[in-house]
């Protein structure tokens, strides 16, 4: 108590030290005035009393200074010192302190902003009671790991499970929603009733489902989510008992959910309603498969025991219904899905920024280095005046500190800027499904990690100088130093250091040409379309449509008129689901094979006779659709290559027949035509079988447009809703797209073009940054041997052999750097294994391109003083030293 | 005999001791005394006493004021706070039992073990 007492009252006397050494100096004269007077009286002269006491108590400044050392934080006030002399020195080199304070932010801005990313999916923990225990439930077949699952299932799931404490369900879904300026379709989401209780979750407003209010009879009861009661209801605490109509049907609003509530499964779903099962709908049917599963995990149970139990349970099913035939059972930590594909993606980039970031660090190393060669006279000189080593020592760390913190500083503020951009790079559809990076900003722990960052790069700075043979013996540092020549420090570190540089970026080179080249192909796949010049826009028809399918067909005729009748549209078709997005599949069963109950899944999907001309498909056989296949002709289907290989092995399919698994033998489906593979899945992922079967003959009220524009389809996007609207005010229209647009924004292609581009631009700065060093290294080199190539040249040495001996040097280091980069990257290649598509890690195109491109930047950077050296004047050369 | 220096310590129980019985004083006068009271055995150097002093001050143990001394002279005077009243009983305490245990230990050994 009594020393930290002491230690404040020291503190704090660090600010009032001009009062306090004014008041001690009175002290000290008053008490020297004392003594003299005691002395006068015992006899003594003056000038004897004066002496005698003084020397009684010990001279003057000694005890002022013992005084001091007591009075205020010696430590402290030689930190403070130290820092406005660094600050001092820094400013008298203002390029050299520009170059380092920059080159390091930009490291600092680079790993921080990543950081921020990583702590957002990775770290920071999902804002559920518990998340950990949280898992999501799928059904399996070999087509697909993650499947959804049926409602028949999931109450046998739930009913027959012993490792989890609660099963939900859910959906996520499109909801047509009557508003005062017409229908409009809305986000929203179907739960069973524990739903958000499972999650921890509680409403901020009203009330949380109750147990049984997802059963067929209960009342329709819908809750909000904080932005729909924001925007739709201006945040009215009125809302509640308020009647809302989705999807045709009454809804009373029970409550609202709170602000930050987000679920990445179901996207910002605005209203939740819970699960009724209806007559005839997907969820009386035990292979109609749509929900998701959500479970609670019992206290002690492990991912993998529930998959297990849920994989018995599933196998119990198989055995029960012919329908659950190889369907198997997944259980996934809900973590895992949000963020699990993201995780390799953050980990390569945390590694790329932290590459930037150490090779910002050894270029400043170096600059240090350099710095402190030129200032070993300087040091000499101090410690011959008596400055202790360790006080030479701290004087270069608050050098280093004051670097560091200026740098730290402006590379947090740009990693902000940064972060911003990022996001805002991200898009608005794929932030739906990665709803942790909303509003992402810097944050305590991202604050931390920059300062950890900071602390970690002072204490290499440190380092460097501090451990080196940087106090020589003073005589040698006189001596030496005078004439500023020096160097073995530099010699042997810096040629070291540009090594390293230049092996980091041949690893980042590498990687950024990789990603670079996965995306072209990725986005150059062959997709069996010509994606260019196609608008898209989804269409939803009235609910006084619902089950009248002679109805929606005319409708969807009357759509496809209108639309064909607009300036500017070449073509028009429809389709149920737009390639490259995945969608529904079917089991079939074709006439004549054996057949043994098994699953044959098949992507499917319904489409007018025009589609396949409009996305310019290639038609191998038979023939497309026509207006003559209508609901009163017998069902007709065109595969494609796929399907005809996998199901058709040496046959011709044209004109076979098949039928839905489980279906009616009455109604065969026949082959009437081949087209070659269209990319219906995933960009990177080979193409499923996949049948067309023709609208007219299976019609739905929801359908997508998509349209050939002759010219700017862009500009056809509002055109295309407006029609519609001016046709028939209750078809909502949403999603507007261009195929192009679509394109893009698939996981696919965006993950990669992210990764590449971020990778690509921290390649660029490390390759900027390894120039630099090694054009400082072999600028130094060059002024070391002014003096030798004078000489040289002086007895008949060439310009062009000047040249020789200056890029040999740069040239071993250059090799050096490729080499040692080259098998580094070999090795970093396997962390981007997931995100490569089309070329191997040890792509020899990349490998060369890499190597060309380093080597000509290396070569540039060597050539400038290389030049300069070969330019001497040997006269001159000779008098300077 | 020679003179004995102070010993690191001791110094600011004698200060303390000074104040107790003397009151308030100022630190030329707190010198004289241990010089006087120590019988001219001490060899005090008075720039010594500052630093010493200043600990006490910012423990609070004692505190300052300006004043006036008996010659007319503006100096500091120092005095006894509460805690350094404590401070002085503890420390006494804590010397006496010291010097005791050492004083049994260089008895003139009549009845060693």
């Amino acid at each position: 108590m009594k020393g930290l007492r002491a230690w404040m009252v020291r503190l704090s006397g660090l600010w009032t030290a001009a009062r306090r050494e004014h008041d001690m100096s009175d002290e000290i004269e008053s008490h020297l005035q004392m003594h003299i007077d005691d002395n006068l009286r015992a006899g003594m002269p003056p000038a004897e009393a004066r002496r005698i006491a003084i020397l009684k108590l010990g001279g003057i400044d000694p005890t002022k200074e013992a005084w001091r050392d007591r009075g205020g934080l010696p430590l402290l006030e030689n930190l403070a010192r130290d820092t406005r002399y660094a600050i001092r020195q820094l400013r008298k080199s203002p390029a050299f302190t520009a170059t380092a304070v920059l080159v390091l932010a930009l490291g600092i801005c680079a790993s921080v902003a990543i950081f921020a990313f990583v702590d957002a999916a990775l770290i920071r923990p999902l804002p559920y009671r518990d998340p950990a225990r949280l898992v999501g439930l799928f059904e399996q077949i070999p087509l697909c790991p993650l499947c959804p699952l049926s409602y028949p299932d999931y109450v046998d799931w739930k009913r027959l499970n012993k490792v989890f404490t609660s099963v939900e369900a859910f959906e996520g879904t499109g909801i047509s929603l009557r508003t005062d300026s017409g229908a409009e379709v809305a986000q929203a989401a179907i739960v069973t009733s524990g739903f958000f209780r499972t999650l921890g979750i509680a409403p901020i407003l009203g009330r949380d489902f109750r147990a049984g209010e997802d059963t067929p009879a209960a009342p329709r009861t819908v809750l909000l989510s904080y932005a729909a009661w924001q925007k739709r209801y201006a945040g009215s605490a009125a809302v509640l008992g308020q009647s809302v109509t989705l999807n045709g049907e009454a809804n009373t609003i029970i409550g609202v959910l709170p602000r930050g509530f987000y679920f990445a499964a179901t996207g910002p779903a605005e209203f939740w309603t819970a699960l009724h099962v209806t007559p005839h709908s997907c969820y009386e049917q035990r292979g109609c498969h749509s929900l998701h599963g959500l479970a609670r995990l019992r206290d002690g149970v492990s991912v993998r025991a529930a998959d297990s139990n849920m994989k018995l349970i599933a196998g119990e099913l198989e055995r029960q219904y012919s329908s659950n035939r190889g369907q198997g059972a997944a259980v996934i930590s809900l973590v895992e899905l949000d963020v699990g594909r993201l995780r390799p993606i953050l980990i390569v980039l945390l590694c790329g920024a932290g590459l930037l970031l150490l090779i910002a660090c050894v270029n400043v190393t170096s600059l240090l280095l350099v710095r402190a060669e030129s200032r070993k006279r300087e040091m000499a000189v101090r410690s011959a005046l008596g400055g202790s080593r360790a006080r030479l020592a701290a004087q270069f760390v608050t050098e280093a500190a004051v670097l560091v913190t200026a740098s730290g500083a402006l590379g947090l503020i740009a990693a902000r800027g940064l972060i911003r951009i990022l996001v805002s790079l991200i898009g608005a559809p794929q932030l739906a499904a990665m709803p942790y990076l909303n509003g992402l900003d810097l944050n305590p722990r991202v604050v931390l990690f920059a300062a950890a960052v900071a602390v970690v790069t002072l204490a290499l700075f440190s380092l460097a100088p501090v451990s080196r043979s940087f106090f020589p013996d003073i005589r040698a540092g006189l001596m030496e130093g005078g004439r500023g020549a020096a160097g073995t420090v530099w010699r042997r570190f810096g040629a070291n250091l540009v090594v390293l540089e230049l092996a980091t970026a041949v690893v980042l080179l590498v990687g950024a040409g990789l990603l670079g080249e996965s995306f072209y192909r990725v986005l150059h796949v062959d997709m069996g379309m010509q994606p260019e010049h196609l608008a898209t826009i989804r269409v939803a028809e009235p609910d006084a449509v619902h089950n009248d399918n002679k109805k929606i067909v005319a409708l969807a005729h009357d759509v496809l008129r209108q639309t064909a009748a607009l300036p500017g549209v070449a073509s028009v078709a429809l389709t149920s689901t737009l390639p490259v997005a995945g969608g529904n599949t079917m089991w079939i069963r074709v006439l004549g094979h054996p057949y043994h109950g098994e699953h044959n899944e098949v992507g499917y999907r319904e489409v007018s006779p025009a589609y396949f001309t409009t996305l310019r498909a290639k038609l191998l056989r038979g023939r497309y659709f026509t207006d003559a296949d209508d609901a009163t002709k017998p069902p007709v289907i065109i595969i494609d290559r796929a399907f005809a290989e996998k199901y058709f092995p040496g046959e011709d399919p044209i004109g076979k027949q098949m039928i839905y698994a489980g279906a009616s033998m009455d109604h065969p489906m026949t082959v009437v035509g081949i087209v070659d593979n269209i990319k219906e899945g995933p960009l990177d992922q080979s193409t499923w079988p996949t049948m067309y079967v023709v609208f007219d003959q299976d019609p739905d009220d929801r359908f997508t447009l998509v349209v050939r524009a002759a010219r700017d389809e862009q500009a056809l996007l509002p055109a295309l809703a407006a029609s519609i609207h001016r046709f028939d005010a209750g078809m909502a229209t949403f999603d507007p797209a261009t195929m192009a647009e679509r394109i893009n924004n698939t996981p696919a292609a965006y993950l990669r073009r992210g990764s590449a581009w971020l990778v690509g631009g921290f390649a660029f700065f490390a390759l900027l940054l390894g120039a630099a060093g090694l054009y400082g290294v072999i600028a130094y080199s060059v002024g070391r041997r002014t003096r030798e190539i004078g000489v040289r040249m002086a007895l008949g040495a060439r310009p062009s052999s000047v040249y020789l001996l200056i890029l040999r040097e740069a040239v071993l280091l250059i090799a050096a750097g490729l080499a040692s980069g080259l098998v580094c990257a070999a090795g970093a290649a396997r962390l981007l294994h997931g995100l490569l598509f089309g070329v191997t890690a040890s792509d020899p195109a990349v490998l060369a391109a890499v190597a060309v491109v380093l080597g000509i930047a290396a070569l540039l950077a060597s050539f400038i003083p290389a030049r300069r050296a070969a330019s001497v004047n040997p006269v001159d050369a000779l008098r300077a030293e | 005999m020679s003179k004995a220096d102070v010993w690191q310590g001791t110094l600011a129980l004698m200060v303390l001791k000074t104040l107790d019985t003397l009151g308030p004083l100022h630190g030329y006068g707190i010198a004289r005394r241990i010089e006087q009271t120590s019988g001219n055995l001490l060899s005090l150097n008075y720039g010594t006493l500052y630093p010493a002093l200043l600990k006490l001050e910012q423990e609070g143990s004692i505190a300052s004021e300006w004043g006036v001394s008996e010659n007319n002279r503006k100096a500091k005077f120092y005095k006894l706070t509460r805690r350094g009243r404590q401070q002085l009983a503890s420390e006494t305490r804590d010397w006496q039992q010291a010097t005791s245990i050492l004083a049994r230990f260089l008895a003139p050994s009549g009845d060693a073990i």
